[in-house]
């Protein structure tokens, strides 16, 4: 009878989920409630995580209740710590959750909503949990090594070092784009960036809050700084409104990019973790806080997306990133469907904690799942807004010129219509001088979320102040994300040119955190600035390139996965990680050849800085924008490269081992017998 | 009412985990320290000076 129920349910789920599906993708002409969406996202990871993850880890997997994991045979009470699942599983998401999801459903809303919610679910099921979970147990069984090291034994020499360089150009790219995201959403915006700048006292009080009054009592100091961050988003009206404090705390782009950068590299060099680690604490305290709160406004306002199911962008002309639907939908968004990242976690911390073999599953494809939600969450929050404002928003004043009356005027022209008055309300509703040209998507998606919280959890006069805690929520987080960013990635600077010359891998030696702090900071700082002087917004050019390096460590993740399947002589289920490979390698080469190669200057970079050529007057600026140009096109270059490398490399090892000329050895710890089995059994 | 106690609990030592309260129970066990303002910034000069946690985008 149990049984009969179960199977009833889940023909409920799944025709629900048909239902939810099919809504989304069959209405035109007429709006849709953003219900629709989250019902085919709960149903749709429902499913996935029931049989697809179960059938990965019971057939292909072939895990194995009775093995101690790393946390528990290495126990040290620091690293490896055989923890809760659900603890672990909170763990794993405040890691993963990143700006990630919240930005690239935005961007890629351009193209309507229903490209992006279906390759968020899609990937997500069969991709990006499917990676997170492989990766997480493949780590377990091999004592928590990292991806780098999996790569390294399992695929070859090769493997580890494109794995490493696909890990620092992310890391450059990501620190770049996500800077320039802050930079967008701050400039002229007093409020926004007296808030932000609050945030460092508050984290001086917080800290002397946990190391002398109250040592320890993170949650507690944690929850003091978010209520002294909400007196501060209230108190920044005051500030903009008044014309000398409004003075000091309206900063162009250029200025914003300084401050950022000397911040990266003191966060870097200096032992100013006393100040960092209460923010970022605030941060993880806010992120986890407005997520939730995001999702009960969506349920409890339940509202109706404006945004068409496709928009004339899919044929390339977008405003907000050029080029077509395949492959610019599937390389903006990343994170949220599939996210190389997320395996440097599941190879990192993650697999130290994990109690048992049996838990990777509920943490590594219920944590991606739970992230994906947060990415169908952030399409919605862009595509409730109309879309003339969000165009007027999102696009580039080198696209729609940035006259107000112009920029709304060749929106309307592309049958969005938007008026320079209406836009002038807005932006005094949520207190800012403008909203025209604001690119980067964390405007639009603040707008959104605005109007969300307006709607649901308070009246519409809160609208300036929804507006402002959505953007200092997320320049919060991305701040804390450049600190920790650029400490990461000059500990690896480090690694990598102690080989060159001992001293500089020293992490204690002062010269050389230096130098590798600044080296860092200029490699991410040189994207920085160059987003910033770009009239096209920065955006349009740098985040396919970060799309780009996050796909291809997602591809050198998936190769390492799927040698290993086959290793394990379970070549016959290799197509569950193949077949998102294929994909990803097929999106990645795409996207490459067109950013370097299309003709259209719009969209290459080699034909935009030929077009620049071809001008009568060369500036100083236009020379440095080809130079850039040349730059990206080489960036571009040399991460398809290396997936190419990768792959190529896997092939080989795929193809001996399948013809018997190599032998499959794979490098697993030997097993021991856990005792939670017993413990638990008794 | 018990399922909710617990769900309590599981929430709360989540949240500990997430913001290093846990691993300040840790350390203090392991170095055989109490609480304390010294033994609280021994604690953060190790996790803040040592290589970061990668976070993601």
């Amino acid at each position: 009878m149990k049984r009969w129920g179960g199977i009833l349910a889940w023909l409920v789920v799944s025709l629900l989920c048909a239902v939810a599906l099919a809504t989304i993708a069959l209405h035109r002409g007429e709006s849709i409630n953003a219900m629709w969406l989250v019902v085919a996202a709960l149903c749709s990871y429902a499913l996935g995580y029931r049989f697809y993850s179960k059938f990965l880890a019971a057939r292909v997997l072939a895990w194995d209740a009775l093995r101690a994991t790393p946390a528990e045979r290495l126990e040290n009470g620091r690293d490896f710590v055989p923890t809760n699942r659900w603890v672990v599983f909170g763990h794993h998401f405040a890691a993963i959750a990143g700006p990630g999801p919240l930005v690239g459903p935005v961007l890629a809303a351009q193209f309507g909503y229903l490209p992006g919610t279906l390759w968020i679910l899609v990937g997500a099921v069969f991709g990006g949990c499917v990676q997170d979970f492989v990766i997480l147990f493949f780590s377990v069984r091999r004592d928590g090594k990292s991806l780098s090291e999996i790569a390294r034994d399992e695929v070859g020499r090769l493997g580890g070092v494109v794995a490493y360089l696909a890990v620092i150009s992310i890391i450059i790219l990501i620190l770049g784009v996500t800077a320039l995201i802050v930079v967008n959403a701050l400039k002229s915006s007093p409020w926004g960036t007296f808030t932000i700048a609050m945030t460092i006292p508050i984290a001086l009080l917080m800290g002397v809050y946990l190391r002398v009054l109250r040592p320890g009592k993170v949650l507690e100091g944690s929850l003091l700084g978010f209520i002294l961050v909400l007196l501060a988003i209230w108190g920044g009206q005051w500030v903009a409104e008044s014309p000398l404090l409004a003075r000091y705390f309206t900063l162009s782009a250029p200025a914003l990019a300084l401050l950022i950068i000397g911040y990266g590299f003191a966060a870097s060099a200096l032992p100013v973790w006393l100040l960092l680690a209460p923010r970022d604490y605030l941060s993880t305290f806010v992120k986890l806080g407005t997520i939730a709160i995001l999702a009960l406004g969506i349920i409890a306002f339940r509202p109706t997306l404006h945004m068409p199911a496709l928009t004339r962008f899919i044929d390339g002309t977008g405003p907000v990133m050029a080029g077509k639907i395949f492959p610019f939908a599937f390389i903006t968004i990343a994170c949220g469907a599939v996210s190389g990242f997320h395996s440097l976690i599941a190879s990192g911390t993650t697999p130290k904690l994990i109690r048992r073999e049996t838990e990777t599953r509920f943490v590594g494809y219920g944590g991606m799942a739970a992230e994906s939600l947060v990415a169908i969450m952030a399409t919605i929050a862009a595509c409730v807004l109309q879309p003339g404002v969000y165009f007027a928003i999102s696009s580039p004043a080198g696209v729609v010129g940035s006259a107000p009356a112009t920029a709304a005027a060749t929106i309307s022209s592309w049958g969005f219509p938007v008026t320079a008055s209406g836009m002038a309300a807005l932006a005094r509703e949520v207190g800012e001088q403008t909203l025209f040209n604001r690119t980067g998507g964390a405007p639009a998606f603040a707008v959104g979320m605005a109007h969300i919280f307006a709607h649901s959890l308070g009246s519409r006069l809160l609208m300036a102040l929804w507006y402002h805690f959505a953007i200092m929520f997320e320049a919060l987080f991305i701040l804390s994300l450049l600190d920790a960013g650029t400490r990461v990635g000059r500990f690896m600077f480090q690694e990598a040119l102690g080989h060159l010359w001992r001293p500089l891998g020293r992490t204690s030696w002062y010269p050389s955190v230096l130098f590798n702090s600044g080296l860092i900071v200029a490699a991410w700082g040189y994207f920085l600035w160059q987003g910033v002087r770009d009239p096209l917004g920065g955006i349009n050019s740098l985040w396919p390139l970060f799309g780009t390096a996050n796909q291809l460590l997602a591809t050198v993740a998936l190769c390492v996965a799927t040698t290993i399947i086959i290793k394990m002589g379970k070549a016959r289920y290799s197509a569950v990680t193949l077949v998102p490979l294929a994909w990803l390698v097929a999106v990645t080469f795409t996207a490459s050849w067109q950013k370097i190669f299309d003709p259209d200057p719009h969209i290459g970079f080699l034909a935009h800085a030929r077009q620049l050529s071809s001008a009568p007057l060369r500036s100083p600026a236009t020379a440095r924008l080809i130079f850039n140009d040349r730059l990206d096109a080489a960036v571009a270059a040399i991460l398809v490269m290396l997936v190419a490398l990768i792959v190529l490399e896997s092939t080989l090892q795929w193809l001996q081992v399948l013809t018997g000329r190599k032998q499959a050895r794979i490098h697993e710890a030997p097993f021991v017998p856990t005792r939670f089995a017993t413990e638990e059994a008794s | 009412m018990r399922q909710l106690q617990r769900a309590g609990v599981i929430l709360m030592a989540m949240l500990r985990e997430i913001f290093d309260e846990s691993a300040y129970r840790r350390f203090l066990q392991r170095s055989g320290q109490p609480p304390s303002r010294f033994s609280y910034r021994e604690f953060l000069r190790q996790r803040f000076t040592a290589k970061p946690r990668p976070r993601c985008c």
